[in-house]
């Protein structure tokens, strides 16, 4: 059986997973990245792999996400795709007919608007990470409330407080102020939760029409509390898929299907990678005033492929070595 | 004079030429690096727009290399840019430099301001030899906007990837070696035959995208990221609304702007915000009637011009079935960002394509 595997790795997480033919997910994983690209995707090879349905053949790999480059070197990808198109393209898949995507990430946003099947539009947070989930982690904690159960507490309000959500550090001074005066903590986090939305619409979703059906994914579709909030807001249903952690994993699998249909065979290096020893390193390029940054990727030694720079003189390997 | 000046893409070795002409010695600005941008970043106000931070940090470079006196652009309201050589000048003088600073006003703006600085950089040289000089300086543009064009059309066909971008270096450094105006000929029609050269995919169906916006962070690439390669890599024929001698006939020196993008911006926006906002609104309908693909809007973070006109966008994208990207730059903007949205873009403009392309042949079919 032919399956096909996805890799998206993120600031925050990294998901991989596994779809078969018709694009059912078969497995899926979902870890943290902690800064850690390269470890991250090998980790979840190695659960992954476990996962596999026996019998089952990787025909087919794809990347994507802000490191989707290093991944794809990493795991010989079939094809690298950038994470708004991934996303667009699994919701599609999900929900026939979207028009609407609205992704919250760990630290980034993304409001993507489909019309037959075609993105016609789309927007990214740029200057403010504020809504995110890396915000909501750190809120969570502070509170001493699990993630998991941030959403439901929000259900729970009566009378959700007004939190000025524009700025995360403002949010937070503001909360501890409502939390100072004695409002209940339920409250206040339903009114965060309005606020995070509210800043959302206002930033990124700014200007975009948004037309049912409307598809919440990204691991902060998880919180039940802001799915509410969305619903409130834009005065529709907000559908979150299953499988809305790992939607851009799902998006760059399909993707990989259509990729190896195209040219014939896989390059995905096989489950193995997990066990072999990639080393990066980086130096400045001194050659010009522009000073790029060049990024060394090498598997036991051997370099495997390099970037970064402007003018693409250290991206010929054959010619450095 | 010994006068440094900021630097803009092709016509930073432009005005060298002039000012070598009129026997001063130019100190002429290196491309803009990171360092430059750093420099320009912690002198200047948090909320100076990006071309300001990046002509400061040039123009302090110059002054460590011995510029004594700088050479500038001026503007004129509403937009801000007006002031920028006022504040440039005070911040320098605030930081212990004292170069004689000298501001171009467009002529017809202040006809007897720009005489005399005129005058000023002209010198002891006659009128004629003035006349001169500008003949071979527009010459020398006119080639250097000659091969942009060539370059934005080879690029996305290049059958090696980055032949286009050395081919068009290369044409540089014949151009800038070329003094009398014999010499700028040959070495134009030089440069454009190693443009020429460059070997393309005959197949090759690039998509169309024009680009919009601010003209500093426009035509100096280092400011967008070099945004204009990054699409031609992408497979993208990219034009710009502004090019160095049609912004020089239309912008310099008539005061009524680019008739074209003003008029068709006259429904939705009629009358000028400063900087290109009103150009922003008119061209993004002309590209739209051109049967581009696309337009992608460069702004400087802040920039009123851009927010106002960006305003304006999504009706104008709607009505006129054209997709716009809108890409607000400063300090913080990293490239990865911009890769990130410029890949997803062109996505964006092929489905549409395809989409567009499958409509049409099943309506033919459907005819016949």
């Amino acid at each position: 059986m032919d399956v096909y595997l996805g890799v998206d790795v993120g600031s925050v997480s990294t998901n991989l997973v596994l779809i078969d033919r018709d694009n059912r997910v078969l497995a899926f994983e979902y870890l943290r990245t902690r800064g850690q690209p390269i470890q991250a995707v090998q980790e979840g090879l190695k659960l992954l792999e476990q996962k596999m349905p026996s019998g089952a053949v990787v025909a087919g790999v794809g990347t994507t996400g802000s490191a989707r480059t290093l991944a794809g070197v990493v795991v010989g990808a079939d094809t690298v795709k950038n994470e708004i198109t991934a996303h667009a393209v699994a919701a599609g898949l999900v929900v026939p007919g979207v028009q609407t995507v609205l992704e919250l990430g760990g630290q980034d946003s993304k409001i993507i608007i489909l019309r037959h099947g075609v993105v016609i539009d789309f927007a990214m947070n740029t200057i403010c990470a504020a809504g995110t989930g890396s915000f909501l982690d750190h809120q969570a904690a502070r509170l001493g409330i699990p993630i998991e159960e941030f959403g439901t507490l929000a259900l729970r309000a009566r009378n959700p407080v007004h939190i000025a959500g524009r700025c995360s550090v403002f949010a937070e001074s503001d909360m501890i102020h409502k939390q100072q005066i004695g409002h209940p903590i339920e409250d206040i986090i339903a009114g965060l939760c309005d606020a995070l939305v509210r800043n959302y619409l206002n930033n990124v979703g700014k200007g975009k029409e948004i037309l049912p059906p409307v598809v919440f994914q990204g691991g902060v579709a998880a919180n039940v509390g802001i799915k509410a909030a969305f619903e409130k807001a834009l005065q529709m249903e907000v559908h979150v898929p299953p499988h809305h952690l790992v939607m851009g994993a799902l998006g760059a699998a399909y993707l990989a299907q259509s990729a190896v249909a195209k040219k014939g065979a896989t390059n995905f290096r096989g489950f193995s990678v997990s066990d072999f020893d990639y080393q990066t390193s980086t130096f400045e390029c001194k050659g010009c005033p522009n000073i790029c940054e060049i990024v060394n990727i090498s598997l036991d030694g051997t370099l495997l492929a390099r970037w970064g720079s402007r003018c693409g003189k250290w991206e010929h390997l054959e010619e450095q070595q | 004079m010994k006068i440094g000046y900021g630097h803009m893409g092709t016509l930073t070795m432009v005005v060298e030429l002039l000012l070598e002409e009129l026997g001063h010695e130019p100190v002429v600005p290196h491309r803009p690096t990171r360092q430059t941008l750093a420099l320009g970043a912690k002198y200047a106000p948090e909320f100076a727009c990006i071309p300001f931070k990046i002509v400061l940090g040039t123009y302090l470079e110059c002054l460590e290399r011995g510029a004594d006196t700088l050479l500038s652009g001026g503007g004129y309201g509403p937009c801000r840019a007006g002031m920028y050589g006022e504040v440039h000048g005070r911040i320098l003088r605030d930081l212990g430099y004292n170069p004689q600073v000298i501001f171009l006003f467009p002529p017809l703006i202040k006809p007897y301001h720009f005489f005399k600085k005129v005058s000023l950089l002209k010198g002891r040289c006659s009128w004629f030899h003035l006349a001169r000089a500008i003949r071979k300086a527009w010459t020398k543009l006119t080639f250097l906007d000659q091969m942009e064009l060539l370059s934005q059309t080879k690029r996305p066909r290049e059958l090696t990837r980055g032949a286009t971008s050395k081919a068009f270096e290369r044409g540089l450094t014949y151009l800038h070696q070329a003094k009398s105006l014999n010499e700028i000929i040959e070495a134009g029609h030089a440069a454009l035959a190693e443009l020429d050269q460059v070997p393309v995919d005959p197949a090759a169906d690039p998509l169309k995208v024009g680009i919009i916006g601010e003209i500093y962070v426009q035509l100096e690439p280092f400011a967008n990221h070099y945004i204009e390669e990054t699409l031609g890599h992408l497979g993208v024929e990219v034009r710009r609304s502004i090019y160095l001698t049609s912004y020089t006939r239309h912008d310099v020196l008539s005061t009524k702007g680019d008739m074209s993008s003003r008029s068709l911006a006259m429904p939705y926006l009629n009358q000028k915000i400063g900087g290109h906002g009103q150009n922003s609104v008119g061209d993004v309908i002309r590209y739209a009637k051109l049967g581009y693909n696309g337009v992608v809007q460069l702004a400087p973070f802040s920039c009123i011009p851009e927010i106002v006109a960006k305003s304006l966008m999504p009706y104008l994208s709607k009505k006129y079935g054209i997709p716009v990207l809108t890409l607000f730059i400063d300090e913080q903007t990293g490239p990865t960002g911009i890769q990130t949205r410029l890949e997803a873009f062109v996505d964006l403009m092929e489905q549409r394509r395809a989409q567009t392309r499958e409509g049409a042949r099943m309506q033919t079919g459907s005819a016949v």
